[in-house]
């Protein structure tokens, strides 16, 4: 009883935490995830077609039956959201679904008679075609992998194989490339200029190297927006950087310098780069000045002895900087869709169009799930890192 | 140094020294070069300034916009914060006297929200919260704030936890303190700055939060990143300058804050070790 009352106590002080945790993010994030395999909206308009063409072998045409079927339940849900959202979703997979199924809702006519396949097509000659159907057996749910697909600019053909969307449907993996790209060249240059600034701030006394170590704490802690507006200040037509371009004569006509991924990459390493100089700064801090002053006091320029004794032993600080400031920049949002044009907008950008704009949970949920993956994998190997190196200082 | 510098490695000493003038300037230039254009007395962002006035700061104060939000973003960080500060405290003093595998599950669940992309996190909690009725409430974006500040308090209470002697609070027990009384009197003031830099990382986090904010905000909470982000996107005003100016002015005093916290506390850790 004395030893497990305390542990009591403990689980009881951890309880409120965890179950906030688990209410308000883990469980609205796996909720998301799930989604991006989860096809419902089909099912909730029309269960009893959903359930036919589930059986359908997917040659020719769905039976009569399944027709008559479609046709009665269409008539029961015409005008609802539920029709509404079905149509959504199989417009998403065939562009043009959305009107033909919500036009052929209103003209149906109001008593049963005569072919029902004949009667659909009458509204139009689409639904005579199998890959309407077979659209349709697509999103019948209740599990698919048409988001994943899509996510990766695939697709299922009306036999079921895993085939490339059309060229000009596909945006994904040119946006993760894009991202990845974006996010290296980020992570590059702010080893270029975090990587000096930390060797001078690590060598000098604690008296100057502590005020200057607020100034770079100083960027770090304001507002992104405020950083983001000032750049946009700077970087316009007619802003500060132009107007002293010109005045000393480098250029005669104002450089487009925002509204493109120059624009982004300037303000996305000026945001990221304080977390690129605190990790190397405390590595660089651990090796202290003796290995170089040792390697110079047997006879190695300094130079020489930066690029043979100290860099090496700098490394965890240069993986560690590093995959944050990847990590960070996977996920960006803020900045490329305030600074960048059309042709800039990362993986981010796309989650909350999903998300808001067309409300496409499915495709969001997929893409949210890719960008978990890649960031998580990076992270564990950032934990490593640090792990590996942290206590042995 | 003792060791004598040939010519070339002494350039290189300087060329180090310039460049890193040069990144240092890169870093704080365009923050500063936005703080005279809040006084500038024309209406375009460039310099030279047309001369000194406080007319943006006044469009500030009497705007029907820029106000209200500065009030919801005080508002929602204040509650947020507070909410923050009690589950993480709790739970990082329950992480502390816990060990082995459930306190790191536990841990990495708590700090989980520092590093899932804040657009992941965003969307997800709108899909929920539109379920529920929640998006475009003050309730749902305290809830949301909280969660992101939250990770930042376990973080610095554990980290103070940390350097705690123990036997402080097993003498506070044996002298025939109450473990409540041990708790006020003993642990809390030792774990105090670690509570209260937590609570300003959580603060800062909600006072600059926009991406979860633009997802969840409805008309009537709007707050001042949101704000900016909508100024930034339609129409530059200077008055924009003038928001900017005093959120850099907020951040530049809670750095202030945090850094005499730390200084006490090894200032403290410092006494005591030599002490005993």
């Amino acid at each position: 009883m004395r030893r497990t009352l305390p542990q009591l106590s403990n689980w009881l002080l951890v309880l409120p935490l965890f179950l906030f945790s688990a209410g308000i993010f883990v469980a609205p994030i796996a909720l998301m995830l799930l989604r991006s395999v989860q096809d419902p909206e089909l099912a909730a308009a029309f269960p009893r077609t959903a359930a036919e063409l589930a059986r359908w072998d997917g040659q020719d045409l769905p039976r009569p039956e399944a027709m008559s079927t479609f046709i009665t339940e269409l008539r029961g849900v015409r005008g609802t959201d539920r029709i509404s959202f079905a149509a959504n979703r199989l417009n998403a997979d065939i562009s043009g679904f959305r009107s033909m199924l919500l036009r052929t809702a209103r003209m149906l006519p109001q008593a049963d008679g005569g072919d029902a396949a004949e009667t659909l097509r009458r509204i139009d000659a689409r639904w005579g075609e199998r890959s309407t159907w077979t659209a349709m057996r697509r999103a019948s749910g209740p599990v698919t992998d048409y988001f994943l697909l899509a996510a990766l600019d695939l697709q299922r053909d009306d036999d079921g194989a895993v085939a490339a969307v059309p060229a000009e449907r596909a945006v994904f993996v040119g946006v993760f490339l894009r991202t990845l790209w974006v996010s290296i060249l980020v992570t590059g240059f702010c080893l270029l200029l975090g990587y000096p600034l930390a060797y001078l701030l690590a060598s000098l006394p604690a008296r100057y190297a502590n005020p200057l170590l607020v100034l770079v704490l100083i960027p770090f802690w304001t507002s992104v927006l405020v950083r983001t507006t000032a750049w946009i200040v700077l970087l316009q037509r007619d802003g500060l950087v132009n107007g002293l371009l010109r005045r000393i004569g480098l250029i005669e006509q104002p450089l487009t310098l925002i509204y493109n991924r120059t624009g982004v990459l300037i303000a996305m390493v000026h945001v990221l780069l304080p977390l690129m100089i605190l990790p190397l700064y405390s590595v660089m801090k651990g090796i202290g000045r003796a290995p170089m002053l040792a390697a110079m006091s047997l006879g190695a320029r300094p130079f020489e002895a930066f690029l043979r004794v100290y860099l090496p032993q700098s490394r965890a600080g240069i993986g560690a900087g590093c995959l944050l400031v990847f990590i960070s920049a996977l996920g960006y949002y803020v900045t490329p869709e305030l600074i960048g044009g059309g042709g800039d907008q990362m993986i981010s950008y796309f989650i909350a169009f999903y998300t808001n704009r067309t409300t496409n949970w499915g495709l969001a949920g997929a893409l949210s799930l890719i960008l978990l993956l890649a960031t998580g994998l990076l992270y564990i190997a950032y934990a490593r890192l640090s792990r590996a190196t942290g206590p042995a200082r | 140094m003792s060791l004598p510098l040939a010519p070339v490695d002494r350039a290189l000493r300087w060329g180090l020294i310039t460049l890193c003038v040069t990144i240092l300037a890169f870093l704080l230039v365009p923050v500063l070069a936005v703080i005279p254009l809040s006084f500038n007395a024309g209406s375009f962002l460039t310099y030279p300034l047309a001369g000194f006035s406080t007319r943006w700061y006044v469009d500030f104060y009497t705007s029907a916009r820029w106000l209200p939000s500065l009030s919801n973003s005080l508002f929602i960080g204040s509650i947020a914060t507070l909410i923050a500060t009690l589950l993480g405290t709790a739970a990082a003093l329950g992480l502390d006297r816990m060990g082995g595998i459930p306190r790191q599950v536990l841990n990495a669940v708590f700090l989980l929200p520092v590093v899932v992309p804040v657009v992941v996190i965003g969307s997800s909690l709108y899909a929920l919260f539109a379920r529920l009725g929640l998006t475009g409430s003050y309730l749902g974006l305290i809830l949301a704030h909280a969660l992101l500040g939250a990770p930042f308090v376990v973080i610095t209470v554990a980290a103070t936890l940390a350097g705690f002697d123990r036997s402080l609070l097993q003498a506070a027990l044996s002298l025939g303190a109450t473990p409540l009384e041990a708790f006020r009197r003993v642990t809390l003031p030792l774990i105090l700055p670690g509570v209260v830099s937590g609570a300003i990382f959580a603060f800062a986090t909600s006072f600059d939060e926009i991406v979860v904010t633009l997802f969840l905000a409805g008309p009537q909470q709007r707050t001042l990143p949101l704000q900016m982000f909508d100024g930034v996107r339609e129409q530059i005003s200077p008055a924009i300058t003038a928001a900017a100016t005093l959120l850099f002015l907020v951040s530049v005093g809670l750095v202030g804050v945090i850094e005499l916290l730390r200084r006490r506390t090894e200032r403290l850790r410092g006494a005591a070790s030599s002490g005993s």
